[in-house]
């Protein structure tokens, strides 16, 4: 089966587990359509290219519309490929939900992680800072970037204020509690990138 | 979207009979010893309720052999087994804290 799906974070709530109470994210994925099947002989490698989110044809573009008219399938916001060597199992116009994982699979996240605007270091980078007080005048800063004549710059990469967040991550092996295909709900356990409502990836983890 | 979340707690949620705070409520807690398993009780008066949904936490303080004891449980928890009403004494505050310092709550 293919490998990953988009799906959207709907938020993270508290569900008890095993009488456990645990944090859980609550993923929204409707199911994908297969646009194209991509073969070896044809394209070089074996691919499924999968549609996420259908809207209406005026909001995708003329050539991406004519893409989706040419297989058959309603037109989709987003447009991704999945590369995989099962391709006959699939044929275009197929849908892929949540089915695709079960109970107590383990599965990868990745997406955009929420902006946090222009940070300092403390938060950016988890410096320590000075103390807040008994007369100390150094709190949230930095402190030095470097030596002085030798080298002479400052040396790249040092860890500086800037801005934070809105960057790609990928929060790894998430345990599956609960698949709700009848809502295609998607329950993880933990924390996933993102705003609610942000477009997640999710990735099958086998083994 | 966040009818959908509440939809996923609702089959979570325990049913509980309805108390507020100032109430003196009698919480029947299972706990575990090793491989034993038993049933705690613990009687006394509702200081609040926070949270909502599956998050709901209540406290509850009693005085236990002269020192005052408050306990926090999540009000949904599976390992309260059940929640009974013992007296509807009710406060005109949703957070009745002066009762701690009142002698005699009973």
């Amino acid at each position: 089966m293919a490998r990953g799906l988009l799906a959207k974070k709907i938020g993270m709530t508290q569900l008890f587990v095993d009488d456990r109470a645990v944090g859980a994210t609550v993923i929204q994925a409707t199911p994908c359509t297969v646009v194209q099947v991509k073969t070896k002989e044809k394209d070089g490698y074996d691919a499924l290219q999968l549609g996420y989110d259908e809207v209406k044809e005026s909001k995708v573009s003329r050539p991406i519309a004519g893409h989706f008219k040419k297989a058959g399938v309603a037109p989709h916001r987003h447009l991704f490929e999945v590369r995989t060597e099962r391709i006959g199992e699939h044929k275009v116009g197929d849908r892929i939900g949540v089915e695709f994982f079960a109970e107590g699979d383990k599965v990868d996240v990745s997406g955009t992680s929420r902006g946090l605007g222009f940070q300092g270091v403390m938060k950016r980078w988890d410096f320590s800072g000075g103390p807040k007080s008994h007369g100390s005048k150094f709190h949230r800063r930095g402190g030095s970037i470097g030596c002085h004549v030798q080298p002479g710059w400052v040396v790249k990469g040092r860890k500086m204020p800037g801005h934070t967040g809105s960057e790609r991550v990928t929060v790894r092996g998430l345990k599956v509690l609960k698949v709700d295909a009848e809502r295609n709900l998607l329950i993880v356990r933990g924390s996933t990138p993102g705003a609610r409502g942000s477009l997640l990836e999710l990735g099958k983890r086998h083994g | 979207m966040d009818d959908i979340l509440r939809a996923v707690e609702q089959g979570h949620l325990k049913e509980r009979d309805a108390f507020r705070p100032g109430d003196i409520i009698r919480v029947h807690e299972r706990i575990s010893e090793g491989a034993k398993e038993r049933v705690q009780v613990f009687e006394g008066l509702v200081l609040k309720r926070s949270g909502g949904g599956t998050k709901e936490m209540i406290t509850v303080r009693k005085i236990s052999s002269g020192i005052g004891v408050e306990k926090t449980y999540p009000l949904h928890s599976p390992k309260i087994e059940k929640i009974e009403l013992v007296k509807e004494r009710g406060a005109r505050q949703s957070r009745p804290y002066y009762l701690r310092d009142l002698r005699k709550i009973r």
